[in-house]
């Protein structure tokens, strides 16, 4: 089992006015950044370098970094430089990013020497994750919409010629060219970083993770639509003749421990507070479907099962439709005292309580699904710093060591253990030998 | 809207694939190029220039509507060089190219490409030229309905066009529209700054209409292209919008009439 910690990184400004419980809701794309006050910025970007710090303390095997643009609910747009001090100031832990956004970059050749600096400077720690964007990322940096699928597979294949082949060559795509690719930076990984593809509902992107055999990260995601995303990712990957395993299976998921349950409840409600992301079910946040939503951005009839989700369905402006589709005639209205935190907790959307509560719940998602690699969503929304080192400190003491024997219970191994491209089991070098010759492969 | 039935629905097969229009009338032909959110079908403005003895030939451009997506096209011009390739096909040349808003642009960008197909121009609402003044209203930062709706001159005339709320297929059709004119005018939106360069050889007698209340094209660009192209004429529509034509189809009809006239 591998298990990451993450967090958006929030910009939390007390004084913006759409801060916290009582805070207007953000329009998302609609907000001037001339309120933006670096000052605070130098803060927040300290403080959440320090709580990867400590994670890592805790024992963290991942630290997990994200990036979106134009937007107070995430502060990773230039994720590559958090990655770059985490590779210097950190140890042990993977610096696992989920992921880049690969079609918004006109120039991949310089993504591809900065990731392999990164996994230079941390001495191959670097997990690469690249991810398509939402309609927010196209119009932060002004990529063509219905190109980014296009975009996405090209500037994949180039990064690891880039990576991998003997340089000097040319590159004459359908959308990128470069007559000189001999970039004098190569990755600390042979051949290259192991690359994981995060997402929430597009098919063809599972298929295409699935064809080459990358661990797919479902972000968020509710369980059943998730266990069924799952299912998919493991028939095409039959149809390529293998069996999938849990390495070939990551889920990251809002979990908050606390010492009471009084404490829990009080920093698991921030999670829906503002700023945290619009695309989260009930949250303050609201998203202008028609951006999410670019023309040509995703197909509209080759949407994984997760889109029954709200938070998927809304990040990829279809909240309207996923209403419409999912409203029967008894659900028209909610109950007048309806509370999302308390919705969200019974689906397992938002975990929080103390270790002894917070465990099994975390069991049962492990149960359920399968993965072998999950990331903890901690400390983002209105939560504080004190919040988040409490729970880190109880995950250290508590939750992450129940949570292995629980994972070593159910067979759950990580893309560290059993190599997905392989389906073998991982010789560690520094293990005197290997305990366990069989491949751990089954349907999922 | 009014009843099309006096058009009759045609297709021709260019290598790139098939371009759907719609045809009627027996005089002088017209060739109309739409907005970026598709060709509606006949309106009461392409009525109007066959009564007054015209021949009307309204395309889907490829891409749009019925005709095939050249999923290849990367710029506008690509999309110039096959209406210019569907007027050879046709043996339309020289022809009255009308082009309306984004159909403007393309119009304008095939008027640059040699004089033999092109016998007058009409630009409405058109857009293409890099504002001097004002921004060209960016359809990607908004829905489909608020798109269409700020074309309009006020709500009231939208509603009459759309009703309350849009059928389906005309949704349908935003939306598809939408895309095909990402894929080929995302950037720079809607404007080519060579194009400038380009029109003043464009010599053919050219009229540019707009709407005295466009909220879409900023009226600089009426100036622009009344300046730069040698033989124009502009006229501005009283109370209209950016939807010149739906909003005013009696009066404009009568403008490209005339012009069409005076270049016989």
């Amino acid at each position: 089992m591998f298990i990451g910690h993450f967090t958006e990184r929030p910009y939390q400004d007390p004084e913006s006015g759409y801060f916290g419980a009582t805070g207007r809701s953000i329009t998302d794309l609609t907000m001037s950044n001339a309120s933006y006050d670096p000052k605070l910025g130098a803060r927040l970007y300290n403080r959440y370098l320090d709580e990867k710090i400590y994670a890592e303390e805790m024992g963290f095997d991942g630290l997990m970094l994200n990036e979106h643009h134009s937007t107070p609910f995430c502060m990773g747009g230039v994720m590559n430089l958090e990655a770059a001090i985490l590779a210097r100031i950190t140890h042990r832990s993977k610096i696992v990013l989920l992921g880049n956004i690969l079609p918004i970059w006109d120039d991949p050749l310089f993504l591809a020497e900065e990731l392999a600096e990164i996994d230079m400077i941390s001495e191959g720690r670097l997990v690469t994750g690249w991810v398509r964007g939402t309609g927010r990322e196209s119009v932060a940096h002004n990529a063509v919409a219905p190109y980014n699928w296009e975009r996405f597979q090209e500037a994949h294949d180039f990064i690891i010629d880039a990576w991998t082949r003997p340089g000097p060559f040319r590159w004459e795509g359908e959308h990128y060219h470069f007559r000189y690719v001999n970039p004098w930076a190569r990755p600390y990984q042979d051949p290259h970083p192991p690359i994981w593809i995060p997402g929430v509902m597009s098919r063809n992107t599972v298929a295409w993770a699935a064809e080459k055999r990358y661990p797919y990260v479902m972000l968020a995601t509710e369980l059943e639509p998730t266990k069924e995303s799952y299912a998919y990712y493991t028939e095409v990957a039959q149809e390529h003749g293998y069996e999938t395993g849990t390495q070939h299976r990551g889920y990251l998921f809002k979990v908050h421990v606390d010492e009471t349950e009084e404490l829990a409840e009080q920093a698991g409600r921030k999670f829906v507070q503002g700023p945290s992301n619009p695309f989260l079910e009930g949250n303050q946040g609201i998203v202008r479907p028609f951006i999410q939503n670019l023309p040509g951005l995703t197909q509209r009839n080759n949407l994984l099962p997760t889109m029954r989700s709200f938070a998927a369905a809304a990040s990829r402006g279809r909240a309207a439709q996923h209403k419409a589709e999912t409203r029967k005639p008894t659900e028209q209205k909610k109950p007048e005292k309806f509370d999302t935190y308390v919705d969200q907790t019974k689906k397992y959307s938002i975990i929080s309580g103390t270790p002894k509560t917070v465990i099994p719940k975390v069991k049962h998602v492990l149960e359920t699904l399968r993965p072998g690699s999950i990331f903890f969503w901690d400390g983002d929304g209105a939560m504080s710093h004190e919040d988040s080192m409490r729970s880190l400190r109880l995950m250290g003491s508590d939750v992450i060591p129940a949570v292995r024997e629980i994972a070593d219970e159910l067979e759950l191994k990580s893309p560290f253990e059993v190599d997905p491209r392989t389906n073998q089991p991982i010789v560690d070098p520094n293990e005197s030998e290997s305990t366990d010759n069989s491949s751990e492969s089954e349907s999922a | 809207m009014q009843d099309s039935h006096e058009f009759e629905q045609l297709q021709i097969t260019l290598p790139s694939g098939d371009v759907a229009y719609i045809k009627a009338g027996d005089g002088k032909p017209v060739l109309y190029l739409h907005h970026s959110w598709g060709s509606p079908g006949a309106l009461p403005f392409h009525h109007n220039l066959i009564t007054s003895g015209l021949s009307a030939i309204i395309p889907d451009m490829p891409g749009w509507g019925g005709s095939t997506r050249p999923a290849w096209a990367r710029d506008v011009r690509d999309i110039a060089i096959l209406i210019g390739c569907a007027i050879d096909t046709l043996g339309l040349g020289p022809v009255t190219l009308i082009g309306a808003g984004f159909g403007g642009y393309v119009a304008a960008e095939l008027a640059t490409m040699g004089p033999s197909r092109i016998a007058s121009l009409v630009l409405m609402g058109a857009v293409g030229l890099y504002p001097e003044e004002g921004e060209i209203l960016d359809q990607m930062m908004l829905s489909h309905r608020q798109y269409i709706q700020e074309s309009f001159r006020d709500r009231k005339t939208y509603i009459e066009h759309f009703g309350e709320e849009p059928e389906t297929q005309i949704r349908t059709l935003w939306d598809l529209s939408r895309e095909m004119t990402a894929r080929v005018s995302w950037k720079p939106y809607m404007h080519n700054r060579r194009l400038q360069h380009l029109l003043p050889s464009v010599t053919c007698p050219s009229l540019i209409v707009y709407g005295e209340k466009d909220e879409v094209a900023p009226r600089s660009l009426a100036r622009q292209f009344e300046r730069i192209l040698p033989n124009a004429k502009l006229e501005l529509v009283p109370n209209a919008g950016h939807l010149v034509e739906f909003e005013e189809p009696k009066v404009v009809a009568d403008l490209v009439c005339e012009h069409v006239r005076r270049i016989s």
